[in-house]
Order: structure tokens, then sequence, then C-alpha cells
């Protein structure tokens, strides 16, 4: 429910009823746009062969603390949901456990970094 | 078209009746022939090869199926094995086999290597297979690939360029709906095979492979299934599409749940291949799992040989497919398996 309470102001009929319409959670291909996702995986092309094991998560100090999933944050990026991906990886130490344990030696963190730089940082 | 051969007609005893004439089949008439035992291979088709004369390259090496068969054909040739072609047995005994057409082969022992049937991928309403356009089998896909190859490419085959490909694995497998509760074994591996054959024809098409898992159990299948990921762009959704259906352009739309990032996912694509497994043929009134392939004595040190029944104190034998999904090598193991073991078992009666 992040959208409640934001209904559009410049708008003449805008109500705030206290409620809205959810967004839709389906990931949708068709609309979605790689190109991000691709440029992503250009640079770091073994991210590809990622099998979701979930290693990363597992170990990740972060995500024993946060919400915070590496697998599903980077699995999401690939299908071109970037929504609030860059917000999530600032909780991300860097410390470089889950590069221990990819078992397809998937650089993982240099992929927080990459992510980073592509999503938002200058 | 295979000649029906009677060498040696005068004077054959049959010693051993080989059931099927595919690559486990061929391969045990070779070697129970080789060893100088008399045997007969019965094909219910009109020609030798069962399946491997449908498929195009074979993982994960892409050697063409053709050569495969062609050199084990040229070796079955070479030897002085009775063959009956368009024969389909009908009931089949330690000591005889019955052919539809009231003819009964006595024999001292049996092999039996009837293979598997391909799903009925129309028995999967829901993914449109015989309903819409553009959906494909695995099976399909191989015989366009052939296509393809003696004519204009498989677009020309097609005819169309796929901009977007899904191919969906476990049609038919691992499915209790359709009563195939087992995993067909060789689907996953033909699906890497094939989204790879695709991308090699098609490179600005995205490729999108939807699995429930990825069973990657021979050699070199876990490293061509790292290569379709790394250097040819094939995508990996874990998750089972529910349905595909036709959209206003033309295209099919498919929806599945993105297990991974725990959504659900939907894109529109103009090509679907479904991966089918492999059906159970005829059990003959054998025992049989509860996929209908045949069970064998045990799974390590009698995994060719008939469960001893009443009545039979053994002489039924199991080669290739017909006991439980096999890949082509695994086949050809069994065909020598079951004909050393055919074959010791009639030396000492």
């Amino acid at each position: 429910m992040r959208r409640r309470h934001t209904s559009n102001r410049n708008s003449v009929a805008a109500i705030d009823w206290g409620y809205g319409i959810n967004k839709a959670r389906v990931i949708n291909a068709d609309v979605n746009d790689l190109r991000m996702s691709e440029a992503i995986l250009r640079e770091m092309p073994e991210l590809q062969t990622c099998i979701g094991c979930g290693g990363c998560t597992a170990t990740c100090t972060a995500g024993a603390l946060t919400d915070f999933n590496f697998r599903m944050l980077h699995t999401l990026v690939r299908r071109g949901e970037y929504e609030g991906m860059y917000e999530q990886l600032n909780k991300c130490m860097l410390c470089g456990k889950c590069r221990l344990v990819c078992p397809r030696g998937i650089n993982t963190r240099a992929l927080v970094m990459l992510l980073k730089r592509k999503l938002g940082d200058n | 078209m295979e000649v029906e051969r009677m060498k040696s007609q005068k004077n054959h005893t049959r010693e051993v009746v080989v059931v099927g004439g595919g690559v486990a089949g061929m391969q045990a008439a070779i070697r129970l022939a080789e060893q100088g035992v008399r045997v007969t291979l019965i094909e219910k088709k009109h020609e030798l090869g069962g399946h491997i004369r449908s498929w195009y390259h074979l993982f994960p090496s892409f050697t063409p199926a053709q050569e495969v068969y062609d050199a084990l054909h040229e070796r079955f040739a070479s030897h002085d094995i009775e063959l009956i072609t368009s024969a389909e047995a009908t009931e089949i005994n330690p000591t005889s086999v019955t052919l539809a057409d009231g003819r009964v082969l006595h024999t001292k022992a049996v092999i039996i290597a009837t293979g598997f049937e391909i799903f009925d991928a129309r028995r999967k309403e829901e993914y449109g297979y015989g309903l819409y356009d553009h959906v494909y089998t695995s099976a399909d896909l191989e015989l366009l690939l052939h296509e393809g190859e003696a004519g204009e490419g498989l677009a020309g085959a097609l005819g169309f360029t796929p901009r977007r490909i899904a191919l969906l694995h476990c049609v038919g497998s691992r499915d209790e709906k359709v009563c195939q509760p087992h995993c067909s074994k060789v689907c996953c591996i033909t699906g890497v095979k094939q989204a790879i054959e695709l991308k090699k024809r098609f490179p600005d098409a995205e490729i999108f492979n939807f699995y429930m898992d990825i069973r990657m159990f021979g050699p070199g299948y876990e490293e061509m299934y790292r290569e379709a990921q790394q250097k040819y762009n094939i995508h990996f959704i874990r998750g089972r599409i529910s349905e595909a259906s036709p959209t206003f352009d033309g295209r099919l739309q498919i929806k599945a749940e993105d297990t991974l990032t725990g959504r659900p996912l939907r894109m529109s694509v103009d090509m679907f291949v479904l991966l089918i497994g492999m059906q159970a043929g005829p059990n003959f009134g054998l025992p049989h799992a509860d996929s209908g392939f045949l069970e064998p004595q045990d799974l390590f040190l009698g995994n060719v040989v008939a469960p001893a029944q009443a009545g039979t104190l053994g002489g039924l034998f199991y080669a290739g497919t017909v006991s439980a999904p096999k890949a082509i090598g695994e086949s050809l193991n069994e065909g020598i398996a079951a004909a050393d073991a055919a074959a010791a078992y009639i030396k000492q009666k």
C-alpha cells in the first residue's frame, strides 16, 4: 500500500478516499523496458548463470536484519523491475560473503556496485 | 524402407526374440548376434530405428541423430539377424511372442524393448496445442529443424520469424492430472538444447524457458545449461505456465509465477514450445509402476531382468525406455546389458 494517500493534488476531482486500487503485482514482460537490464548483463554476463539457489541471501548479513533479499532483487532487475531497487541496495554493507558462497562464481559484491551505478549512482 | 530379411531362414531355431527395433532393441540384437545367438527382431513399424529417426541433433553434443542411427544400422545389417517389420507383438511369454497377425514365434528368451510413446500435448488443453497457432511440441520442433535444414531454414519451415519464444518444461511429466507422475528425464536437457538451436537461428529473439526444476543429470549437461544461460542469453524462469491464450494480434499470452521473485508474470510470445514427456507403452500384463513403465526385478543387479512371476522362471528381459525414461546412450547400454543377460540365461538352460 505504498500509494496510499498519494492521490493527485493537482486534479480538480481529486478526493482522497483513504484507500485506492493496488498497483498490479504482475510482471508484464510486454511493458517492461529491459534496456537497463540488458546493459547490466552486458557488463556482467555471468549474472545470467544464476540458478536462484538463494545462497547469497542465506548468508547475507543485511538480509538477516532487514528484508533485503539479494537473490530476489537482482532477479527483479533482470525482469525489468527497477522501482525501489536502488534504495534496497543501500542496505548492503558490501561484506562480500555472498560472493564466497555463490556456486556459479558470480561476483555478487561487484554486482551490487554495478546495480547501484546503473540504477542511480553517478 | 526396410526389406524384410529372412537370412538363414532354414533351420532358424530362434533363441532370443527382441521386441522393438529402436536403438535399445537394435543394440540388443547386434550384441546377441555377435555372440552367435540366433536372434529375431520384430518391429511394429515398417522400418527400424524408432524415435531416433525423428530427432534432429542429439544433446549435449549436437551430434546429428541420423549419424548415430546410420552407424547402428550399419552394424545391424552386417549381422545375421532375422528381422520382421510391420509386426506388432500382442502377447509376450518367455518362450513365445504372438504377433497381431496371429503368427506365434517360439523362442527361448525374449527381450522387451518396446520403448515409450510421446505424450499427447492436446491432453494439456490449457496450453492450446492443436487449438491455437504457434504452439509446438518439442517433437514437432525436431521435425521442423530437419525440414528447415533441407529447405529454407527454420523460419521457412515455420513460416515466420519469432521475436519471443517460450519453452515450457514438464508437459506430461510430473503431472498427476494426466496420470504422468514420473519425471521424463530427457526433456530438461532437450529444452536447453532446443533453446540454443532456436537462438542460433533467431539471434534477435528473446527466449524463455519456464521450468519447475532443472534436472541436468548427464555428462556435459550442466555445462550446456550454463552455456545456454551465459553464451546464448536464454532466460530461465522458475515457474510452471498455467495457461496460454491467443491475443488479438495473433500471438499467445502466457501466465506463470516467477517464483524466484514471488510475483505473477505474463508475456506475449509468438512461438510456444511444449517439452513433452515420455509416456509408457503397452505393459503386456507385466508388473509396472504407477507411471506404466515396466518394473524390473530390482534397480541394481537385476535392472534388465523381468521380475520372476508365478509360472515363469525367467527368460524375460527389458532394454531401454520400456522400464523408465532414458536417454539414447543409456538405452544403448541397456541393449547390451539385456543381451548379455539373455545370452547367459539361454546358455545355462
